[in-house]
């Protein structure tokens, strides 16, 4: 989010990373919900968690522009085809205060496009999924956002400062995308058959694809209870996937649609749903990447890349044009 | 002017604002870099945005109950009646820098005189959007100069591009008679009288980037009066109207 | 930085007349004029702001977080900084 090359001298480096004295004042103040700006010294494993989580969530935004992109031009109406360039628009924007956020750990966000382009980084895998229908478009704002939004609650309260703050403004600017979702998802489940059909499949394919975006079962988490002691991830993937279900099951019912698990129901007891076993042999294979569009994402974001050099360096050019003519005027 | 010329100028001013919107939106989440992308996506929401306005005011005026999107998803290429630049593809990033460049420049001129225009609906529209039009210009002209004044690659794109584009600038200074009717009511422009200033301003714009005015030897016409189009306004069309095509009459 | 790399710019927008400029974040811009329309696009997309400044980041200076107590603890004492310091007749309005 800010501050970036404040840090270039800051005491995150990793000559100090491993000083005992400071490491607990460090855990003790993280402990008590202080907050860790870039400038702070830090133990080098709590930063390289940092720059590859909001990398990778960096990334998912900026991915993430290019399934709903796929119906911009498309889209039923033009009311429709506003507010869906808008939310694309917004996740551009989020992108960007997320590439800043991890940029004031003194990665560039030259270096963290490198590592997305050469597969060396993670994006969310649910944008490797296609967007066969127009369903797919509300499907997406209500269950992939809406699942969005239960883990970035949460991670506003994060420890490390601009991450924190990034998040704060994702948030409030995300409320109206799971809203437009659900709207949009409502007009096509109280529509033709056609479009409940459309809606059904979409949800039949979306629903267990957005419990995978909480990532795998605690049990399979080894990272977990370190980066909760460091409050870099405030709640288990599987509380804030059941979080979710709780959530969504009902808005689903007043749909009048139906979720692709038998196994799913209301468990008094518990006070929750229950639900069924995610297929974790396909959550592996997309984020390994086997899934439908995994190349086609990579590619289009190379070749964007690829094709803009041109541009970016024009730019550059110019900018030392016309300095060194500032320059000149000045000494004549 | 009668009412049907009335409608034809307010689809003009609609459909200009939809196709390059339509065109722009193409770009979102290909641009050269992530800043771009959200600035070719807030031209483009300006652009939906105003066609949504003008469509509705040409619906209203023609009375025959169709609203913005009986007129966006409805019409084929023969009744859309925006001009030729605005259809032109977005080829590599000068040739979108170029077609905007040169409609935004007259765009301005445009819609700076309809905010005097006797329709008033038109004339609000007007005050909303060429405070909008206003930054489109700056945008696509500080490019043009980045892009003239860049590299040698980017000098040699951009003279290849405003070459390519340059053809399609006649069309807007050409007054057919529903332009003519609409300036005798006080309506819009008179279109040839905006020539001049247009000339200084894209000379302005072109001395700052180190360009020449290009010597072009064709200019076409044909979108804006008898939708005589190319051949891509048929394919965008293709995608804009694909839903309500395939699924007529639904709610969305 | 290779040639195709924007360099860093912070961010600084005033909501409204009456207010300070407040720090917003960051983005990439290859000047300053372009630096002003990315923070324009970027950061008041929603009507926010009425004043944008823009610094490039390379150009501010940071005190180290470790200088904090010489720069900042002797404030603590100076006591006479804070409006509470002062005993003022409950009467007279407008301090």
């Amino acid at each position: 989010m800010s501050d970036a090359t404040l840090d270039s001298k800051g005491g995150a480096g990793p000559a100090v990373a491993d000083d005992p004295k400071r490491r607990a004042a460090f855990d003790a103040r993280v402990a008590a919900e202080g907050k860790v700006e870039p400038r702070d010294w830090m133990p080098e494993q709590y930063r390289k968690t940092l720059i590859r989580q909001i990398s990778q969530h960096a990334h998912s935004e900026y991915v993430g522009m290019l399934p709903e992109g796929n119906w911009v031009t498309r889209a039923p109406t033009l009311r429709r085809k506003a507010v869906l360039l808008a939310k694309i628009q917004d996740e551009a924007g989020h992108a960007l205060y997320l590439y800043g956020a991890a940029e004031t750990m003194g990665v560039s966000r030259a270096e963290m496009l490198d590592a997305l382009h050469e597969g060396k980084a993670k994006y969310s895998s649910i944008f490797n999924y296609p967007t066969l229908t127009w369903a797919d478009v509300a499907a997406i704002g209500w269950l992939v956002d809406g699942a969005a939004i239960v883990n970035q609650v949460a991670l506003q309260r994060c420890s490390y400062g601009p991450y924190a703050r990034a998040m704060v403004r994702i948030c409030k600017e995300e409320s109206f995308h799971q809203r437009q979702g659900y709207e949009a998802m409502m007009a096509l489940a109280q529509g033709s058959p056609d479009q409940k059909k459309m809606a059904q499949d979409s949800l039949n394919r979306w629903w267990w694809p957005s419990l995978m975006m909480f990532g795998p079962s605690d049990r399979d988490s080894p990272h977990s209870a370190q980066n909760m002691a460091w409050k870099i991830k405030r709640e288990s993937n599987d509380d804030l996937r059941q979080r979710f279900v709780d959530m969504t099951v009902p808005q689903a019912d007043y749909l009048g649609l139906t979720m692709p698990d038998p196994d799913l129901k209301w468990n008094e007891e518990r006070g929750h749903y229950d639900f069924g076993e995610i297929d974790w042999d396909e959550f592996w294979r997309v984020v390994k990447g086997n899934g439908v569009c995994n190349r086609e994402r990579l590619q289009a974001r190379r070749d964007a890349h690829d094709k803009g050099a041109w541009v970016r360096e024009a730019a550059v050019a110019h900018a030392e044009k016309r300095a060194a003519r500032s320059l000149a005027q000045a000494a004549e | 002017m009668n009412q049907d010329q009335h409608v034809d100028y307010l689809l003009r001013l609609g459909d200009n604002a939809l196709i390059l919107g339509h065109r722009l939106s193409e770009w979102c989440g290909h641009a050269p870099i992530l800043e771009e992308d959200i600035a070719l996506t807030n031209v483009a929401l300006d652009l939906i945005g105003q066609a949504r306005m003008l469509l509705t005011q040409a619906g209203a005026v023609e009375g025959k109950g169709r609203d913005e999107d009986a007129l966006a998803f409805g019409r084929d290429v023969l009744d859309w009646r925006n001009v030729l630049l605005v259809e032109q593809p977005n080829g590599d990033f000068a040739d979108t820098i170029a077609r905007q460049f040169l409609f935004d420049i007259w765009n301005h001129q445009v819609f700076s005189t309809l905010l005097g225009s006797t329709d008033a609906e038109l004339a609000a529209i007007a005050a909303k959007a060429v405070k909008e039009i206003a930054y489109h210009k700056r945008h696509s002209s500080e490019w043009l100069i980045r892009l003239g004044d860049g590299t040698e690659e980017s000098r040699a794109r951009m003279i290849r591009a405003l070459d390519v584009h340059w053809g399609f600038v006649e069309e807007l200074f050409t007054p057919d008679a529903v332009d003519q009717a609409a300036f005798e009511a006080g309506i819009g422009p008179d279109l040839a009288a905006l020539r001049p200033e247009w000339d200084a301003a894209v000379a302005a714009v072109l001395d700052e980037a180190g360009l020449e005015r290009p010597e072009v030897g064709w200019a076409v016409h044909g979108g804006k009066t008898d939708g005589h189009h190319s051949e891509h306004l048929g394919f965008i069309l293709a995608e804009l109207q694909f839903m309500q095509r395939a699924y007529p009459g639904l709610a969305w | 930085m290779a040639s195709s790399d924007w360099p860093l710019w912070e961010v600084f927008v005033r909501s409204r007349a009456g207010l300070n400029h407040k720090h917003c974040g960051s983005l990439h811009a290859p000047d300053a004029e372009m630096a002003i329309q990315n923070a324009r696009d970027v950061y008041t997309r929603r009507g926010e702001g009425v004043s944008i400044w823009v610094v490039k980041s390379s150009e501010i200076t940071a005190a180290d977080p470790d200088d904090k107590d010489q720069l900042y603890d002797p404030a603590d004492t100076k006591v006479y900084r804070h409006p509470t310091f002062y005993t003022v007749p409950d009467e007279v309005d407008h301090l």
